[in-house]
């Protein structure tokens, strides 16, 4: 029971789902969307501001969920902050992969560290139904991305 | 385990042998991750006796054909246990005739029907319906689309913050212009038990027909349509210990044949030319198509399963659990239950401080421990109540309080492991 249960909630998805990074609203966002899990009712908002070169300036979120979505949420605002959106796009994807223990994908996008990162949450794996907790985040800042007004994981 | 030792005698002295009732169901010996299963999620499905597995097995291997259609032996033996099962169900919701009783694929099926057929038909522009703030949307969005596309009004009914259903706000809101009253009959989250003779009496105090979605006051108490004098009633039998995808709905006669047919197909006719169709009498009318044969006998198999414990006996054994698992949830530090409401069936929902329904499910379900989480259909209530989402315990007439035990030992462990 527990090794199964550890492995879905390692300490610092405890951390995040606790203390959430940039858990608040970006004032001069330059888009937004809100992301819905209707098999939940879990909800989010994701607040993105992108510069001329594509860049991620500042990125935040709110909204209510479980400690895995939310734990998620927090850790994707630190990984693509800084980032271009294709960057962004493309460890979502990588993310998705692992989440679903799915591998085909090329990672060269990504930094070692940065997939250590995403990998906490891999464990979901083990847990079918709670994969969509962990890939709303992604799916609400992927619609953000371009330019859509709601994500849904039932999309 | 200590039931037996803690059952109350009953009236006849006959008492309640749940450990006998437990080995009827054979998936409640099963293990889940390496932990027995203990099964809380009663009010979102039941699992199902031997008798009920037996009796659709039985239909297959020996009496099955389509059903009013065949002059062949099969096809009789099919007709009559399916038309049994139609009795069945009419003497256990207490029906005055059998052709009241339509099955339906499920309940939300039957309220559709009611607002494809009587709410198409009767109802006009700026007519009201009357539902209340904790209905499964299975009893909100029909009415909504029919709102829609009628142009009709619809209010809803408020709960106070216990949960308990507040007659005098309902009563205000009903008009000469209220042409439904459409109320659970005991809510899926909260357990809430509305007065349903009051709320039918009321209704037609203003003309206005009524109602009940019992998908849950079917299973935990004994329904006597008759007594509480309402239009509709609809149950399904899913968790009714009975078979998926067959439900019920009642209605009174007169407006069963006034009402026009739901689907057009065939059962449902008298005769049939290429220029119009003429309708059949009830129940047909309201049956196109091959129905849910084997299912529709499972669910009389399941009614004669409770009914042979007795639904009073059930619904005494249930209501023992809600009160005992009530007060050992109430020792536990940070959790809140919705729905306090005074007559409530064993249907608890709560929160937990640092614990997100999903953590919650998640890691009980690690020890056995099969409750939902969610919004449990009933989103307008959790708006209510002011959260998204709640963990739901639903107890079922095996669940004994050693289940009770194994909820309130997992939720103690969630909360240490997230400390």
């Amino acid at each position: 029971m527990l090794d199964d249960l550890r492995e879905l909630y390692q300490e610092v998805i405890l951390d995040h789902g606790k203390s959430p990074r940039n858990f608040r609203d970006v004032e001069d966002a330059t888009s937004h969307a809100h992301g819905a899990n209707p098999l939940c009712g879990d909800q989010l908002v994701v607040y993105l501001k992108v510069d001329t070169e594509k860049r991620i300036e500042d990125v935040s979120f709110v909204g209510n969920g479980c400690a895995i979505s939310v734990a998620s949420a927090s850790m994707m605002t630190e990984l693509v902050k800084g980032r271009t959106v294709d960057e962004a796009k493309a460890m979502f994807t990588r993310f998705h992969e692992m989440c679903t223990g799915d591998n085909s994908s090329d990672d060269s996008t990504l930094l070692g560290d940065d997939l250590e990162k995403l990998n906490v949450l891999s464990g979901v794996r083990a847990f079918p139904v709670r994969v969509k907790c962990a890939t709303l985040p992604w799916h609400t800042l992927s619609a953000a991305i371009d330019g859509k007004d709601e994500a849904t994981t039932e999309a | 385990m200590s039931d037996s030792a803690h059952a109350k005698p009953m009236a006849n002295s006959m008492v309640y042998d749940v450990l006998r009732y437990r080995n009827e169901f054979p998936i409640l010996s099963e293990q889940v991750h390496g932990k027995p299963l203990i099964f809380l999620d009663n009010a979102a499905s039941a699992q199902k006796p031997q008798q009920v597995i037996d009796a659709v097995r039985y239909v297959y291997e020996h009496e099955y054909a389509n059903v009013h259609r065949g002059v062949h032996y099969m096809s009789e033996k099919a007709t009559e246990a399916y038309e049994g099962a139609r009795g069945k169900v009419q003497r256990f919701i207490n029906a005055e005739h059998e052709h009241e009783v339509i099955f339906t694929r499920n309940a939300t099926e039957a309220v559709n029907m009611v607002a494809g057929t009587f709410g198409r038909k009767f109802l006009e522009p700026g007519d009201e319906i009357v539902i209340s703030i904790m209905e499964h949307h299975a009893n909100i969005v029909p009415w909504q689309m029919l709102r829609d596309e009628k142009g009709l009004v619809l209010k809803a009914a408020p709960v106070s913050d216990d949960g308990e259903f507040l007659l005098d706000d309902f009563k205000k809101l009903l008009t000469q212009r209220t042409k439904l009253v459409a109320m659970t009959h005991t809510s899926n989250v909260l357990g809430t038990v509305t007065p349903a003779g009051e709320i039918a009496r009321l209704a037609h105090s203003v003309g206005a027909k009524v109602l009940f979605d019992g998908s849950q006051a079917a299973v935990h108490s004994p329904v006597d349509v008759q007594a509480i004098d309402c239009d509709f009633y609809v149950i399904t039998g899913h968790k009714l210990y009975g078979p998926s995808g067959v439900g019920v709905l009642y209605g009174k006669e007169e407006l069963l044949n006034a009402m026009p047919p739901y689907l057009g197909g065939g059962e449902m006719i008298s005769k049939v030319t290429l220029a119009e169709s003429t309708w059949a009498g009830l129940p047909n009318k309201f049956e196109a198509g091959t129905p849910m044969i084997a299912q529709a006998i499972g669910l009389g198999a399941a009614i004669d399963y409770i009914l042979a414990i007795g639904m009073d006996r059930i619904a005494a054994h249930e209501q023992d659990l809600l009160g005992y698992t009530t007060q050992k949830l109430t020792s536990i530090p940070g959790l809140k239950i919705y729905g306090t409401a005074p007559n409530k069936a064993a249907v608890i929902s709560f929160s937990m401080e640092n614990a997100h329904p999903h953590d919650i499910a998640t890691i009980i379900d690690r020890g056995g421990v099969a409750c939902r989480a969610g919004h449990h259909c009933a989103q307008p209530l959790m708006d209510r109540m002011g959260v998204t989402a709640m963990t739901r315990a639903s107890f079922g007439l095996y669940n004994t309080r050693a289940d009770a035990d194994a909820l309130v030992e997992t939720l103690e462990f969630t909360q240490e492991f997230l400390g």
